[in-house]
């Protein structure tokens, strides 16, 4: 195939060289908005809002109260058993409930569970997105996909404001571990049947996000 | 040069299509429906972005710096793909991408694949391809499904089922997945989907995908989704395979945050898609182990060669332009017998074919110029539209028959009139007396000789009793 690969690298220089070459990258120069204008507390209130637009439930509690409310939302659906990443925090941990930690768990497993409980990377208020990047709590992605249910326990330090944050932030995960990510804005949807937005095809049906208050 | 491309499905010339199309009031109903929806959630989110035309600009001048460097930039990509653990092949046509794909599959000892929704493995018919192999395809994305199901052809690059509505669709999926109680609510159809496939999901063991993005510097690529049958597509099974038009690679990482403003807003009018998978090669003990990008030409190094036509190539497949053009409202997708319907299908089939072989396209607009407007990375499609024609236009005159056609002698007499006030006046007086026959209530809705061509589609304004010119000199004469 390096046939091809030569042929197509030389079509395309025969195609550009007719003084298209001066093009610059642009990103230092761009005029578009890096940062927002709000203030903490108005960054969590737009974060909290626009996942909810995305019908997911949001709450809001310290971080001692985590795991009662963890295990409130639980009993509302009720939820037994549940898996989550072997390194989520303890403190967060609801108890009273089955709690099954990711130690290469066959698929059929993680599919069977009643809900996966993790957390994130980063928020991102303006779109009212979560990123995962495999990180501490977070696990590996088919953990996050599988189940029916997924709460997400989403540190307020750890929301942005703006896209280009969020990749300004996730610039160091890919040069140092090459992290596969995700972008998670509400649960699983589509728009395929008469371009209305539905919830629920193969992703979590069902998504709820805990904002834990800075101490 | 025709590239080795299928894109024309059915190849009859648009307007006949289109004619056909609007015959059909079910598919006008579910069309103005359909894209009055998206256009109002579109119009929407980006008014609540006040930087939206410097991220439009920023997004024009990343593409524009991706065609400079397109070879530097493909090589990087190559190379960060490879560190990471992936394979990078190259294929010049459809052909080479499909044999290379069928080759990979085959390797594995599968014969059943699944599949993320993706436009450039229906440019290259790769499902086609593989049933011929013995390979069979299934396409996970809802409305793919329903296309699917249904045996037919996609009819918008966002939404290929946008034609059907939920009673079609429920009466679909009461057959295909023998559920006779099945409602038409759109909850229970997508739930009815999601048990449908699951099984797959979780069993096969080779999917194919598209690309949205690769980031050149990382290696990293970027699929964006809505249902999650893309992350379990790109997650679950053992070996996955990305074909990738050449032109969807960016420079930098931070570019990602860029078009993931663009695209969300300009797609689904929403201010982020519900899912974006993005992966660098291959990560241990999560995902394939085994990953593959093809990276695909087929035509598209053509498109790069012509000065004015290289934007195309810009274009994300947001089909903002789609949504937003009346032609398209009316017609639907079908008309334009291409996996790419729509303004930016106007322009990109064209391109990717050769002109002689989509001669119809270029005037599948009216150049109202809407679809301009909304495109997230500024393609000026209406520029491109005239540069087509002109080329239409061109190669006709290449040709005997079109050296002599009255059309092409008609507008050289046009131009020599229209270039001289005395002639074209003249000109003008003796349209005023001739037309008469022709006008009714002020219109020539069926002109004579080779006008008639022109009248089957529109109606010509008749020449007015008075025109402005002579208007203007009364004027000036009773002022003076």
């Amino acid at each position: 195939m390096s046939s091809s690969r030569d042929a197509m690298l030389h079509r395309i220089r025969h195609a550009v060289a007719n003084g298209v070459r001066q093009s610059q990258h642009p990103t230092e120069s761009a005029a578009y908005e890096v940062h927002d204008q709000l203030d903490a507390p108005q960054r969590i209130a737009q974060f909290a809002h626009r996942v909810e637009e995305y019908k997911a439930w949001v709450g809001e509690c310290d971080t001692s109260a985590v795991a009662r409310m963890i295990a409130q939302r639980l009993a509302v659906h009720g939820h037994r058993t549940l898996v989550l990443p072997h390194d989520f925090v303890q403190m967060w941990r609801p108890e009273g409930y089955e709690l099954i930690e990711d130690d290469h768990l066959p698929a059929a497993h993680i599919a069977a569970s009643d809900g996966v409980i993790s957390t994130c990377a980063l928020g991102i208020a303006q779109t009212g997105t979560i990123v995962l990047d495999g990180g501490v709590g977070q696990g590996r992605r088919m953990l996050t996909l599988l189940p029916d249910y997924h709460c997400c326990v989403v540190p307020a330090s750890l929301v942005v404001g703006t896209v280009p944050e969020a990749f300004a932030r996730l610039e160091s995960v890919i040069g140092d571990r090459r992290a596969p990510m995700t972008f998670i804005s509400g649960p699983s949807a589509t728009s395929d049947i008469e371009l209305n937005r539905v919830e629920g095809v193969h992703g979590p049906r069902t998504l709820e996000v805990i904002i834990v208050r800075d101490a | 040069m025709k590239p080795d491309s299928v894109i024309i499905e059915l190849s009859p010339r648009f307007e006949v299509g289109a004619k056909k199309a609007l015959q059909n009031t079910q598919l006008r109903r579910n069309m103005g429906k359909a894209t009055q929806t998206i256009r109002a959630k579109r119009s929407a989110v980006v008014d609540e972005k006040s930087d939206w035309q410097a991220l439009r600009e920023a997004g024009w001048q990343i593409k524009a710096d991706v065609m400079a460097q397109l070879d530097t930039y493909l090589v990087q990509l190559e190379a960060a793909v490879t560190a990471a653990g992936g394979v990078v092949h190259w294929a010049r046509d459809a052909r080479e991408a499909n044999h290379i794909v069928t080759e990979l599959i085959r390797q594995t000892g599968t014969n059943e694949i699944i599949k993320v929704k993706s436009l450039t493995t229906d440019e290259i018919r790769l499902n086609e391809h593989l049933e011929e192999a013995g390979i069979q395809a299934i396409e996970t994305d809802l409305a793919e499904l329903i296309i699917q199901l249904a045996n037919e052809k996609s009819s918008h690059i966002l939404v290929p089922a946008i034609h059907k509505n939920r009673s079609e669709i429920r009466a679909l999926f009461q057959k295909a997945m023998n559920l006779p109680d099945l409602t038409d609510e759109p909850k229970a159809l997508a739930a009815a989907a999601r048990q449908y496939l699951r099984e797959k999901f979780m069993s096969v063991k080779v999917a194919t995908s598209g690309a949205n993005f690769a980031i050149a510097e990382t290696g990293s690529v970027c699929v964006v989704e809505s249902e999650g049958n893309g992350r379990m597509c790109l997650t679950m099974p053992d070996v996955l395979i990305t074909v990738m038009g050449i032109e969807k690679i960016l420079p930098k990482w931070q570019d990602l945050g860029v078009f993931m403003q663009l695209l969300p807003r300009s797609s689904t009018g929403e201010r982020m898609n519900p899912y974006t998978s993005i992966w660098t090669g291959v990560t241990p003990g999560d995902g394939p182990q085994q990953f593959h990008l093809v990276l695909l030409d087929n035509g598209r190094t053509s498109v790069l060669a012509d000065a004015v036509g290289r934007q195309t190539l810009h274009c994300i497949r947001c089909s903002a332009c789609i949504n937003i053009c009346p032609v398209y409202e009316r017609t639907g997708g079908h008309a334009y017998g291409s996996v790419y319907p729509g303004p930016i299908g106007a322009i990109l089939t064209p391109q990717l074919v050769g002109t002689a072989h989509a001669s119809s396209l270029p005037y599948a607009s009216s150049l109202c110029g809407a679809c301009y407007d909304v495109c997230p990375v500024k393609i000026n499609i209406p520029e491109v539209l005239v540069h087509l024609r002109g080329q239409v236009v061109a190669e006709k005159q290449k040709t005997l028959a079109g050296a002599l056609d009255v059309e092409a002698w008609g507008m050289q007499g046009l131009a020599t009139v229209f270039a001289n006030r005395r002639a074209y006046e003249a000109a003008q007086s003796a349209g005023r007396l001739a037309q008469w026959p022709f006008v009714n209530d002020g219109y020539i809705d069926q002109g004579p000789g080779p006008l008639a061509a022109w009248t089957a589609m529109r109606d010509l304004g008749a020449i007015p009793q008075q025109s402005f010119r002579s208007w203007w000199r009364e004027r000036q004469k009773h002022e003076q």
